[in-house]
């Protein structure tokens, strides 16, 4: 997996949606998420070079995240990145068994962070059913096949953030207004995991 | 979009370049990291003051940049967090040996932000957060309180204590005290556009208004028709009053912030009603500020912040302070 074609794909998905995030968030927030987004993983792409070993890689995006993006993505970003970087360490040849093991590492970071659980109508939304699918299907599946798995199940976790009722960021402070629509951070966490199983599909 | 730029993604470096030409004697600009210092700093033996945001609500907090206030301040993107490794830079920018205090206003991405650079500070800091909208119920289920212009009041009392030569613990409990004394309430006439965003984040009818609005235009409590301004002040002041709760004989300070887009003129027919409906209830007002002090961008609407003093409290407001936005005792 070259985390540098990733980063490019993930930049290139943001910015095509840059502008439905972007109206996503203004329903429930602040209107920004896709700009920001798209800002932190331009700089990201330029700062990680191809062929990089993937921890190194993951952890310089996740810096970079972490200095760019700002807001509540910017630090919940970083430390899933920082967090799938752990997972990947001293792996040279990453199967999906390892990289099903880096997700459970970058949610639980992302949930140490942020404090989210299932159903607060966040980015957790989509991650942790991304993370039991990848898990559920890494044991028969190629690498590719199972991020394919992760990234269905990230979709059909943001689609389900509809109905709920935000708990936490910004989106809580609309209480029963939030219904009705579909969380940013959620969908941003399923377009960079399409992009990663599109990415393992290339190669 | 109609706003006096250049390029919606350099407004704050532009700004910031702006600030550096208009007072290089007391101000110092970094860019990257990006944060404004006193020029004078780091003061030794003195407890560093560092407050920091997203921008876009000037002058807090870059214009209460000086002596017997903050000692630095980071800006962030317009509405957006500014990132951990500018405050670790400005941290220790204005390290005198005595720890320095993170003054983070309650939003989920400052919390994070602030917390990501406390943990890797090698600085004594300790961090106080502001939270006092009463707009946002006070649940488990939200993010809580929203910090709005309470800040304002922290960053002067907890400046002036710093100033004194108090030491870490003091001045951070007396910016807690001054939080947990201090109730505030917005609304907006209209909407604000984010530069980089290009468009307005809400709409608002002609005839309407948002009561319980938050800094970044969050929406707030209800969407109203537009009333007269002594109707809007009495819904702004009736969940502050009873929330402390004030009550009669209390002494405030009280604090008729613009948003933006809205004239001093107007921010004094709303102090006018305060002081009204105030002085009904038996309370004194020992001290105020009436002006814009913390934005929203262009936005057209107020908030009103109450605190409640006591003789400490008093003193620490009027001792001297020398920044662009507040000055005086110089």
């Amino acid at each position: 997996m070259d985390v540098a074609a990733w980063v490019r794909a993930g930049a290139a998905v943001l910015e095509q949606e840059r502008d439905r995030l972007n109206r996503l968030d203004a329903d429930i927030g602040d209107g920004d998420h896709g700009a920001n987004m798209t800002r932190g993983f331009k700089a990201a792409a330029e700062r990680v070079a191809s062929g990089a070993p993937a921890a190194d890689a993951l952890r310089t995006v996740g810096m970079t995240l972490l200095s760019t993006v700002g807001g509540a993505a910017g630090p919940l970003y970083g430390s899933f990145f920082i967090g799938l970087a752990g997972g990947l360490r001293d792996v040279s040849d990453a199967d999906a068994d390892v990289w099903a093991t880096a997700l459970e590492a970058a949610t639980a970071a992302v949930q140490r962070r942020g404090k989210a659980e299932p159903g607060d109508k966040t980015m957790v939304d989509a991650l942790v059913p991304a993370r039991d699918a990848l898990r559920g299907a890494a044991a028969g599946a190629s690498l590719q096949e199972a991020l394919q798995a992760a990234a269905d199940a990230a979709q059909k976790g943001a689609e389900a953030t509809v109905p709920l009722l935000a708990r936490k960021g910004r989106a809580s402070y609309l209480g029963e207004r939030s219904i009705g629509h579909q969380d940013p951070g959620a969908t941003s966490t399923a377009l960079l995991l399409q992009a990663l199983a599109a990415t393992a599909d290339e190669q | 979009m109609k706003k006096l730029i250049n390029d919606p993604e350099a407004v704050v470096s532009e700004a910031l370049e702006g600030i550096a030409a208009a007072h290089p004697d007391t101000l110092r600009v970094s860019f990257d990291p990006a944060y404004i210092a006193r020029a004078d700093g780091p003061v030794r033996g003195k407890v560093g003051i560092l407050s920091g945001g997203g921008s876009g609500h000037e002058p807090l907090h870059g214009g209460f940049v000086g002596r017997g206030m903050l000692d630095v301040a980071c800006p962030g993107a317009v509405f957006t967090s500014p990132t951990p490794d500018q405050m670790l830079a400005a941290t220790q920018a204005v390290d005198g040996g005595a720890g320095v205090l993170h003054i983070v206003k309650n939003y989920t991405g400052d919390v994070m932000n602030f917390e990501t650079a406390a943990e890797l500070a090698e600085t004594e800091v300790v961090s106080v957060l502001v939270d006092d909208d009463v707009a946002v119920q006070d649940s488990t289920y939200t993010a809580g309180r929203r910090g709005v212009g309470a800040t304002v009041l922290v960053e002067k009392i907890a400046g002036a204590a710093a100033e004194a030569g108090r030491p870490l613990a003091e001045v951070a409990a007396l910016a807690r005290r001054v939080d947990e004394n201090a109730r505030s309430m917005g609304m907006a006439l209209t909407s604000c556009t984010v530069p980089h965003v290009g468009t307005p984040t809400f709409e608002l009818a002609e005839d309407e208004m948002e009561i319980g609005i938050g800094i970044h235009g969050e929406p707030g409590r209800e969407r109203v028709e537009l009333e007269p301004a002594d109707k809007i002040v009495d819904r702004l002041l009736e969940p502050i009053l009873s929330d402390l709760p004030f009550s009669s004989g209390d002494r405030v300070l009280a604090f008729v912030n613009g948003m933006g887009g809205t004239p001093l003129i107007e921010l004094y027919i709303v102090y006018r009603r305060v002081a009204q409906v105030l002085g009904e209830r038996g309370l004194k007002i020992e001290r105020n500020l009436v002006g814009n002090f913390i934005t929203s961008l262009e936005m057209a609407g107020t908030s009103i912040t109450l605190l409640k003093l006591d003789d400490e409290l008093v003193q620490l407001w009027d001792a001297p302070v020398d920044t662009t936005a507040l000055r005086w005792g110089v």
